[in-house]
C-alpha cells in the first residue's frame, strides 16, 4: 500500500499546484473557500442540526453469494454535500447506486434492509422505479451523453415526461445549462452533436441533463475522475453551487476533493461504514484508527 | 538472408502479395465480364468475304461479323473434312456470325483463312435486327409498298427512306402493343372476373332470385364486352395489315433475293457506313435497349428489363420483410431475454442457419410457403378461381419470403453485435433519468445501433440479389408475362411470377437453343447483375455512413 500512498501524495502535490491559483481566484468570489472556512468554523456543523433526507437502515447487499455491504446505517442530510470515501472495492459506489436502485439492473444483486427517502422506503414494491430515478438523478464516472444534439440531451428527461411545449423546453434547457455553468460555452451550438464537446463539457452537460428534471437528490459517482484538473475544478465549483438546491452525494477516490467539496464524509472499508461525520472532524480528528490510517496514507 | 527473415520483410511481402493476387482476380473477373458482355453492343463492321476453294467451281460468298479467330493444327482441319494442302501445318480459322437463320439455318460457322480473298467492307451491307430469327445480313435491292417498288438501292437517300418507313411501322407496332396490353387485357380481366363471379354463384348457397339476377347481369356484361372486343379486334387487324404494307428486298450472300416485311424489323443499320461518331451513338442506343426492353426470341435477343425489375422488386420486398423481423428478434435476444442456456441454443441455431445451403431454403419455401401457406390462402380467399392457384403457386411473395428467411440470420447477427457494442453507461444514463427500459431502448439504444442494422441489411441484400438456386423453386421463371408492379390495383402483385437476373444468366447460358448467340448476353447480364448489386450496396453503405457520422464516437 505504501506505493499507492506515495502516488496519491504525488497527485496531491500536483493538485495543489493547479488549484493553488484557482483557490485564490475563488476567494474573491462570494463563494466561501471550502477548506479554510471549514477548518475555522468546523464546530458549527453538526448532524443534529440537519434535516435528514435519506436514512439507511441495516442495509446488506449481496452479489450472488458475496456480501458487498454489511449493516450500513447512515443519514444523508438535506441540501448538503455528503462524500463517500474509501479504497477501491469498499462498496461506496454500490451504496450510491442503492439510492436510485441502479443495482436493480444487476440480476444477481439482492438487498436486505431499507432506505427511506422522506420517510418512504424506496425498496417498497409499490415504488415506481422510474419515478424514483426522476427524483434521484445520477452522474457517472465517464461522461455519457446521448448521441443527440446538446439541446436534445438536456431536454431528454423532460420529453420522457411528455413535455412538448417548445417554450418550456427552451426555458428549461437554458436554465439547466446555466446552472451547470455551460450555457456561455454552448449557447451558439445547441444543435451540435454532444459528442463534439470536450470531456469536461460533456460531464457538465450530463449534470445539466440530470438537473433539468429537477431531482431532489443528485448522485455523483466519481464525476471528475476522468477529467483534467481545470475541468475538475469547474465541476467542484458547480457542486458548491448546486448544494443550495439539491442534496448531493458524491463518491470520490480523491480525498482532497472530498475535503474540498463535502460537508459530511463517510469512510467505508470492506463493505462496512467505518466512520461518518462532518468533513472537518473526519479529516482532522478521526475517531477510528482505520479512518486515520486511510486519510493519512498509512493504510494497510 | 537470416537477417532478412528476421526483419519481417518476407511477412509484409507475403501479405502484400495476397492483396495483389486478390485484386487481380477481382478486377480480372469484372474486366472479363465487362469486355465480353458490353463488347456485344458495339456495331462492328460486317465483312464481305469470297472463298475460292480449288475444287469448287464458283467462289463462295460470306457476309457476316467476325466473332473470334483461332489457330489449329492442319490435321484437325483435315479431320473435319476441309481441303488443306500437305505442306501446311497450322491453319487459322474464323468464327463468323452470318445471321439469316431462317434462310440458311446456320448463323454461326467456322471458315478457314486458307482460301479467303482479302476481306472487304462494302458500305451497302445492312444489318437488320428482327423480332424473330435473329439478325439478317445482306445488301439492299429495293423498297416496296404493297408490292410496288418505290425506291431502289441506287438512290442516294435509300437508307433514309428505309429509316422513315421503319419508324412508321415501329410506331404502329407501339399502338398495337398499347391496344393489346391496355384495352384487350382490360377486357380479358373483366371477363375473368365475370367467370369467377359465375363460379362463385355455383359454389356458394345463393337464393334463386338473387342468383338469376346475377346471372342476367353477368350475361349482359359479357355481351357488351364481347361487342367492344370485336371493335378493338377490327382496329387491331387494320393495324396489323398496315404494318405489312412495306417490304424491304435484300440480296443475301448466295445471291438470292429475300423480301422482309418492315413490320418484323426492329432496326436497320449499315455499320460499315457509320462514322466514328455514329458508332458510339449506336452503341449507347443498343445498350439502352438492352437495359430497358423486354427479351425476344427465348431471351437471346432484346433486353433484360423485366429481369432487372424483378430482381430489384424482389430484393425490396425481401428487405421490407427481413428488416423488422431480424431487428425485433435481435433486440429481444439481446435486451429482453434472460441470458442463459436457452438464448445460447437459439443463438447457435441462428448462426448455423446462415450456413444451410440455399437450395434447402428453396425446398422449404416450396413445401411450406407455396403449397401449405399459399394453398391455405387460396382455399380461404380465392376459392372461386380454384383449381387455378393464385397464391398456391410460386410467385414474388414466396420468393421474397424464402430469401428473407435465408438472410434472417445475417440481420440478426449483425444487429446483435451492434447492440452489444453500445456502452452500458449510455443505457444507465437514460435509466438514471427515469426512462423505462423500453423508452431507453427506442430513444437511445436502437438509434445508436442503426448503423449495425444497416450493415446487416447490406449483407442481406448482397446475398439475396445474387441467389438463384432457391428462386427456381419458389417464383422465378424464364419469361414472365407481366411485371410485378403496374398501374392496376393493388399495384404490387405479390402473386405474380418474376424474372431474375441470376436465373436469366442460367437460362440464357445453358437452356438456350443458340449458344453462340446467347454467349455475349450471358456476360452482359452478369455484368448488369454485378452492377445492380454494387448499386444496391452503395446505396445502403452511404445511408449507413451517414448514420455513423451522426452517432460518431459513441462507442469510443
Amino acid at each position: 500500500m505504501t506505493d499507492s500512498n506515495e502516488n496519491s501524495n504525488a497527485a496531491s502535490v500536483d493538485d495543489t499546484g493547479v488549484f493553488g491559483d484557482a483557490m485564490a481566484e475563488r476567494e474573491r468570489k462570494p463563494v466561501t473557500p471550502v477548506i479554510s472556512r471549514k477548518i475555522s468554523e468546523r464546530d458549527t456543523l453538526s448532524l443534529d442540526d440537519e434535516v435528514s433526507k435519506i436514512t439507511v437502515n441495516n442495509l446488506n447487499l449481496f452479489y450472488g453469494e458475496d456480501q458487498a455491504l454489511h449493516d450500513v446505517n447512515l443519514v444523508i442530510p438535506e441540501k448538503k454535500v455528503t462524500a463517500f470515501i474509501g479504497p477501491s472495492g469498499c462498496g461506496k459506489s454500490t451504496l450510491l447506486r442503492c439510492f436510485n436502485r441502479m443495482n436493480d439492473l444487476v440480476d444477481i444483486c439482492r438487498i436486505k434492509g431499507d432506505i427511506n427517502m422522506d420517510g418512504q422506503n424506496i425498496y417498497d414494491p409499490k415504488v415506481d422505479v422510474a419515478e424514483l430515478r426522476r427524483n434521484v438523478g445520477m452522474v457517472f464516472q465517464k461522461p455519457n451523453p446521448f448521441p443527440k444534439s446538446i439541446y436534445e440531451n438536456v431536454a431528454y428527461g423532460l420529453r420522457l415526461q411528455g413535455v412538448k411545449s417548445k417554450r418550456v423546453l427552451d426555458e428549461v434547457v437554458e436554465k439547466s445549462l446555466r446552472a451547470a455553468a455551460l450555457w456561455d460555452e454552448v449557447k451558439d451550438r445547441l444543435q451540435d452533436n454532444a459528442f463534439g464537446m470536450s470531456g469536461g463539457q460533456q460531464q457538465r452537460l450530463v449534470i445539466a441533463r440530470a438537473i433539468a428534471i429537477e431531482p431532489e437528490v443528485i448522485l455523483l459517482d466519481e464525476p471528475a475522475s476522468a477529467l483534467d484538473p481545470i475541468s475538475t475544478l469547474k465541476i467542484e465549483e458547480l457542486i458548491n453551487e448546486l448544494k443550495r438546491d439539491y442534496t448531493i452525494i458524491i463518491v470520490t477516490h480523491n480525498m482532497q476533493q472530498a475535503a474540498r467539496v463535502s460537508d459530511y464524509t463517510a469512510f467505508m472499508y470492506m463493505g462496512k461504514l467505518i466512520e461518518f461525520g462532518d468533513t472537518d472532524t473526519l479529516f482532522t480528528n478521526p475517531s477510528k484508527k482505520q479512518t486515520e490510517d486511510y486519510i493519512t496514507g498509512r493504510y494497510g | 538472408m537470416k537477417q532478412w527473415f528476421k526483419s519481417g520483410a518476407p511477412w509484409i511481402w507475403l501479405n502484400g502479395g495476397a492483396v495483389a493476387l486478390s485484386m487481380i482476380m477481382v478486377f480480372g473477373l469484372i474486366g472479363l465480364i465487362a469486355v465480353r458482355g458490353f463488347g456485344h453492343f458495339w456495331p462492328s463492321d460486317v465483312a464481305y468475304i469470297e472463298i475460292n476453294e480449288p475444287q469448287a467451281d464458283a467462289p463462295q460468298v460470306l457476309i457476316g461479323e467476325l466473332v473470334r479467330s483461332q489457330v489449329i493444327p492442319a490435321a484437325v482441319a483435315r479431320d473435319s473434312g476441309e481441303q488443306v494442302p500437305e505442306s501446311v501445318d497450322l491453319v487459322t480459322r474464323h468464327l463468323l456470325k452470318l445471321g439469316n437463320r431462317d434462310q440458311t439455318g446456320q448463323d454461326f460457322s467456322w471458315f478457314l483463312q486458307l482460301y479467303m480473298e482479302p476481306w472487304e467492307y462494302p458500305e451497302n451491307i445492312y444489318v437488320i435486327e428482327r423480332r424473330e430469327w435473329g439478325n439478317f445480313y445482306g445488301q439492299p435491292v429495293a423498297l416496296l409498298e404493297n408490292g410496288d417498288v418505290v425506291a431502289t438501292a441506287e438512290q442516294a437517300d435509300f437508307f433514309d427512306q428505309v429509316q422513315t418507313r421503319i419508324e412508321r411501322s415501329l410506331s404502329i407496332y407501339d399502338d398495337i402493343e398499347d391496344l393489346e396490353g391496355g384495352e384487350i387485357s382490360d377486357i380479358n380481366r373483366t371477363l375473368e372476373r365475370l367467370r369467377l363471379d359465375e363460379r362463385g354463384l355455383a359454389i356458394r348457397e345463393v337464393p334463386e332470385e338473387v342468383a338469376s339476377a346475377e346471372r342476367d347481369r353477368i350475361a349482359a356484361e359479357r355481351e357488351s364486352l364481347n361487342n367492344s372486343y370485336g371493335v378493338i379486334r377490327q382496329e387491331l387487324d387494320a393495324l396489323y395489315d398496315s404494318t405489312r404494307r412495306d417490304t424491304l428486298r435484300m440480296r443475301i450472300s448466295d445471291g438470292r433475293e429475300v423480301d422482309i416485311t418492315l413490320g418484323t424489323i426492329v432496326r436497320v443499320t449499315a455499320p460499315n457506313a457509320m462514322s466514328g461518331f455514329d458508332k458510339p451513338l449506336q452503341y449507347v442506343e443498343r445498350l439502352w435497349e438492352f437495359m430497358t426492353d423486354e427479351p425476344r426470341e427465348a431471351n437471346t435477343e432484346g433486353g433484360i428489363f423485366p429481369a432487372i425489375f424483378g430482381t430489384v422488386t424482389m430484393v425490396f420486398v425481401m428487405s421490407i420483410i427481413v428488416t423488422p423481423f431480424g431487428i425485433l428478434a435481435a433486440i429481444y435476444l439481446r435486451e429482453y431475454a434472460k441470458q442463459g442456456l436457452m438464448t445460447r441454443i437459439i443463438r447457435i441455431s441462428v448462426y448455423n442457419l446462415a450456413g444451410v445451403p440455399s437450395i434447402v431454403y428453396g425446398v422449404f419455401g416450396l413445401g411450406f410457403f407455396v403449397y401449405f401457406l399459399g394453398g391455405s390462402i387460396d382455399e380461404m380467399f380465392y376459392e372461386t378461381s380454384l383449381p387455378t392457384p393464385t397464391f398456391g403457386t410460386p410467385g414474388l411473395f414466396w420468393a421474397s419470403l424464402t430469401l428473407a428467411l435465408l438472410t434472417l440470420p445475417i440481420v440478426i447477427v449483425s444487429t446483435e453485435e451492434g447492440l452489444s457494442r453500445i456502452p452500458s453507461t449510455i443505457r444507465q444514463g437514460s435509466l438514471a433519468l427515469g426512462a423505462t427500459k423500453s423508452e431507453t431502448l427506442w430513444k437511445v439504444i436502437v438509434p445508436l445501433a442503426t448503423p449495425a442494422m444497416m450493415t446487416g441489411l447490406i449483407l442481406a441484400i448482397a446475398r439475396a440479389a445474387g441467389e438463384v438456386a432457391p428462386l427456381m423453386l419458389v417464383g422465378v421463371v424464364k419469361l414472365a408475362p407481366s411485371l410485378p408492379v403496374d398501374g392496376e390495383f393493388p399495384f404490387i402483385h405479390l402473386d405474380r411470377k418474376i424474372m431474375h437476373l441470376g436465373f436469366h444468366i442460367y437460362d440464357v447460358g445453358f437452356q438456350s437453343p443458340n449458344v453462340e448467340a446467347a454467349r455475349p448476353l450471358v456476360y452482359a447480364t452478369a455484368m448488369v447483375l454485378v452492377m445492380l448489386i454494387v448499386i444496391l450496396n452503395l446505396t445502403a453503405i452511404s445511408i449507413r455512413n451517414r448514420l455513423r457520422e451522426k452517432y460518431r464516437s459513441a462507442s469510443d
